[in-house]
């Protein structure tokens, strides 16, 4: 199937999220989205598969313009979508997932399950997908949950795929057969558009890109071109992708973290038995698929989890049984990996949230009141300092972008006197701008003598910050290995493989 | 042609963790032998207190019946102490269960419960007896308003809309009956209208609650009190002055079924009800099929767990918990007409006292389920029963903790037993489409 978007325009208020943007997908052919986070990809797709309403424009499948109301609409006419959140049920099967709004009934209104089993099964062995069709969404693993959503959608007959950044959630492993089962599907012909912010991916799988910044088509590429070519289309400017960071200057051992365990409230032990050290003026970046222990990992070391055993030692002092603020108060920063939930009250003003963790002395209060006029001038700084681009510091951060709400956290945290800086999923939904920026203070940090641990899902970012890389699976430290380890030994790393050969360094 | 050939063996998954399992170690494997013991030590000092002497006898049959089954005369003292250790060794072996981390299976709670309310009974009643049949049969009938509530719950919360309003629901409910059935002379017709005021106040919670995304607790809360209000107002300024014509309905009265009706035991206690009841049965049924096996089901609960993915998939998210909302209404209001047209003849005020309410609680207790929230009514029902069959008898417990008999249970129910249970996803979260 053929699909011309032409001069699609999409406003929310009085934000233009697609300016006229054109485009043509052809069967047979993967057409690459490339774009920022923000840069209107998600809602052109949203827009085509009917869940938004264009304010211009006409979406054309084969020479017939179409007039959208619904999901329904889009998918009866032959445009299947794989979300980037999951829109599975977790807690229907594999099976009523694949039927929900398209279900065969039998004598009033009763579910024919074993059809809708059979189709799935049908399916499942065409593409070698092997997904049981009774197992339950949630039991299953994620890679094997998108290709639950690549069923349902295979199975209302679309001729046209929309991926929406589909590798976030997934191995290097995981991504490698999804880009296989894209091609499957290219070579069956099928029209496919693949949007993502990866350049690695979109080199090794598309046919055409085309390059969206800010709401609008700002070019087309060939896969042949370079990385740096592309990250500066995507951007609007040369941007650097290396990280540029001297060779570290160790100091003496600051956390030690001796045998740490973390049950969870349902009981389940989320960090198994987890021992590394940290020298000062090092980075130890923990690589490992998100939900593998470091979440709790994170929140043990702030003391923010409530059953932990083991030992986690920050230059020579016990912080397992402290209270959270007695860490703080020790000199942990903490860069939280959701900054909406845990690094920010979004309804509080900037100056608000740069004195959420100094809220009890000195030097923005006094006697229990607050100290007004310290917290502007501080404010006033930081906000220079970090570049976070607001109007001024008594905006509210619900109204900051992802970048800038970052780097309010980040501000705040780099602003004590730090002895060990955690930092989870730092660049998280950030700018390429935000993230040169955001690494480049995480360098600093470590430079002047601070002991630095970096959560990231993002193996580019994990490669590009650490000084080792330690990676976990299942609550359980597969190795640590140098940060100069192939990509392809960590991805094995990350699916709890150990290379026979592989020796642990420590540092 | 390139070929998949991994096999997503769990190894190859992404997923969290969820194989690591140590055995649970929460709260809830603790709960069930704690609960357990407090109950057969309590049981055990009320007997040490006042010791039971006499005879209690169960009657199990009703002087109608086909079959007559003979009374079972027991020795009250030591029959209530041979239950009590009964119940020390059932809460034996949930102590022994926590210990060696093994699942606690739904049949110790259950046969726990059935042999503490023999002990309990033996002792209550000592010297007298007990009318088995009029116990549970009572307590079917007590429950008719409870079950039709929390069915009413489970459908809107299924669907993803907090139903608060049952409350309010079984009150109008009551009241459309008692004057349609007064007016019309026909207690069908009663019922009906008793529906139609169910799904009227199951709208205006639509309408604030889905249309203009107003929080759901607060708008059921304030219908509540609003239904409260006006039924009151109504009551004194139209029924009362006329309650000849406006608020004498004609009772419903109980219909045995042949052959059903003449079972020893069942029949009497599930067959010889108000067609009130019978109604209550097939309704039960169908909501519990309905919900499962039907299209209708698998997207109202789709809509209820994540209605984006819903509306990803072309159904209308606010259309169909408007639907639902609608006849969950109505079945919560069939319920009120119970108290006008069962329990009473014509409306009083306020004369649902806080069965919506414990409804809701039905609705917790039986984990969103319509069979095993009507389990959980009928528990609620037996014990309103039980408070009047004691003071009924006479028995040594003072009748103010008996009227809070049912309302005890209620807490220890949804406190204490209810074990892990997990509300539809999308419980209580409006859906705005972009």
């Amino acid at each position: 199937m053929r699909l011309v978007l032409r001069g699609i325009t999409k406003r929310f208020g009085s934000v233009v999220a697609n300016d006229s943007i054109s485009l043509r997908v052809e069967p047979g052919e993967i057409h690459c989205l490339l774009g920022e986070n923000g840069a209107g990809k998600s809602t052109l797709m949203n827009v085509l598969y009917g869940l938004y309403k264009a304010d211009e424009g006409e979406i054309e499948l084969d020479g017939e313009v179409q007039h959208f109301t619904g999901p329904g609409d889009a998918m009866a006419a032959g445009i299947g979508m794989v979300h980037q959140h999951f829109m599975l049920i977790p807690v229907f099967t594999v099976a009523e997932n694949v039927m929900l709004g398209n279900e065969t009934t039998g004598f009033a209104g009763t579910l024919d399950l074993a059809e809708a089993s059979k189709r799935v099964t049908e399916i499942s062995e065409r593409f070698g997908f092997h997904v049981d069709p009774d197992a339950v969404v949630e039991d299953l693993p994620v890679g094997v949950q998108q290709r639950v959503e690549i069923i349902k959608a295979l199975s209302r007959d679309a001729e046209l795929l929309v991926f929406d950044e589909p590798t976030a959630v997934l191995t290097p492993q995981e991504t490698d057969e999804l880009m296989d089962i894209m091609r499957q599907l290219k070579e069956a012909g099928k029209a496919i558009v693949f949007i993502t912010h990866k350049l690695r991916e979109v080199r090794e799988v598309a046919d055409r890109i085309t390059v969206i910044r800010l709401g609008k088509v700002v070019g087309e590429a060939e896969p042949t071109a370079s990385n740096v070519e592309l990250a500066s289309m995507m951007v609007g400017r040369p941007v650097e992708l290396v990280v540029h960071k001297d060779a570290p200057t160790l100091g003496d051992d600051a956390l030690v973290v001796r045998d740490l365990q973390v049950v969870d409230a349902a009981g389940h032990k989320q960090c198994d038995g987890l021992s590394f050290t940290i020298r000062a003026g090092e980075i130890l970046a923990v690589a490992g698929v998100q939900g593998n222990g470091q979440t709790e990992l994170t929140e043990a070391l702030l003391g923010l989890q409530d059953d932990v055993s083991g030992s986690i030692r920050l230059d020579g002092v016990e912080l397992v049984g402290r209270s959270t603020r007695k860490i703080l108060d020790a000199g942990v920063g903490f860069i939280p990996e959701d900054r909406q939930v845990d690094g920010l009250v979004p309804g509080f003003t900037i100056a608000e949230n740069l004195m959420l963790n100094r809220s009890f002395r000195s030097p923005f209060v006094r006697n229990g009141s607050l100290r007004l006029g310290a917290l502007r001038e501080f404010a006033q700084q930081k906000l220079k300092e970090y570049d976070v681009r607001a109007r001024d510091i008594d905006s509210l951060a619900a109204n900051l972008s992802g970048g800038n709400q970052q780097k309010v956290v980040v501000a705040r945290e780099l602003s004590r006197d730090l002895r060990l800086l955690v930092a989870a999923q730092p660049t998280r939904g950030v700018d390429v701008g935000s993230i040169e920026f955001i690494h480049k203070q995480i360098v600093a940090t470590r430079d002047s003598g601070i002991p630095v641990l970096v959560v990231s899902t993002e193996l580019d970012e994990v490669v590009a910050l650490a000084d080792r890389i330690m990676v976990l699976y299942r609550g359980k430290v597969v190795g640590i290995v140098p940060a100069d380890t192939p990509r392809e030994t960590l991805g094995l790393m990350m699916t709890g493989e150990r290379p026979k050969d592989l020796k642990d360094v420590v540092a | 042609m390139s070929t998949v050939t991994t096999q997503p063996t769990p190894e190859s998954g992404g997923l969290a963790p969820d194989t690591v399992v140590t055995p649970t170690r929460g709260a809830g494997a603790r709960k069930l032998p704690v609960v357990l013991g407090v109950l057969t030590l309590l049981l055990a000092g009320i007997l040490l207190r006042s010791k039971p002497s006499g005879d209690t006898t169960f009657q199990l049959s009703v002087a109608t019946d086909f079959v007559t089954l003979p009374d079972i005369v027991v020795p009250s003292g030591p029959t209530a102490w041979l239950m009590v250790v009964i119940c020390l060794g059932l809460t034996a072996e949930a102590v022994r269960r926590m210990l060696t981390r093994l699942h606690q299976p739904m049949w110790i709670p259950i046969t726990f419960a059935i042999v503490w309310m023999i002990g309990f009974l033996s002792w209550a009643a000592a010297g007298d007896r007990i009318r088995v049949v009029s116990l549970l049969g009572g307590a079917v009938a007590l429950a008719i308003p409870l079950v039709f509530g929390a069915l009413g719950g489970v459908l809107g919360e299924r669907a993803g809309v907090v139903n608060i309003a049952i409350e309010g629901q079984l009150l109008l409910g009551a009241f459309a009956a008692a004057i349609t059935a007064s007016t019309t002379g026909s207690p069908w017709a009663g019922v009906a209208a008793a529906a139609v005021a169910g799904a009227l106040v199951a709208l205006i919670l639509g309408l604030f609650a889905i249309t203009y995304f107003v929080d759901q607790v607060i708008v059921g809360v304030v219908l509540n009190v609003l239904v409260v209000g006006l039924t009151n107002f109504l009551f004194r300024q139209v029924l009362t002055p006329n309650a000849e014509s406006l608020n004498s309905p004609e009772r419903l009265r109980a219909v045995p079924i042949p052959v059903l009706g003449d079972i020893p035991l069942i029949g009497p206690i599930f067959f010889r009800q108000t067609p009130l009841v019978y109604l209550l049965y097939v309704v039960v049924a169908v909501v519990a099929f309905a919900l499962y096996r039907t299209r209708w089901g698998l997207r109202l609960r789709a809509v209820g767990e994540h209605p984006k993915a819903a509306d990803t998939v072309g159904i209308k998210v606010n259309r169909t918990r408007y639907r639902t909302i609608l006849l969950a209404g109505a079945i919560a209001g069939m319920g009120g007409a119970y108290f006008s047209l069962v329990s009473v003849a014509g409306f009083n005020r306020e004369m649902t006292g806080g069965a919506g309410y414990i409804a809701l609680a039905a609705v917790i207790f039986g984990k969103w389920d319509p069979i095993r929230a009507t389990l959980a009514a009928l528990l609620f029902g037996f014990a309103t029963n039980l408070q009047g069959v004691l003071s009924a008898i006479g028995s040594p417990v003072p009748s103010q903790f008996m009227l809070m008999l049912p309302y005890l249970v209620t807490i220890f129910a949804v406190a204490g037993l209810v074990g892990r249970s997990r509300p539809p996803a999308a419980d209580g979260v409006p859906y705005r489409q972009q």
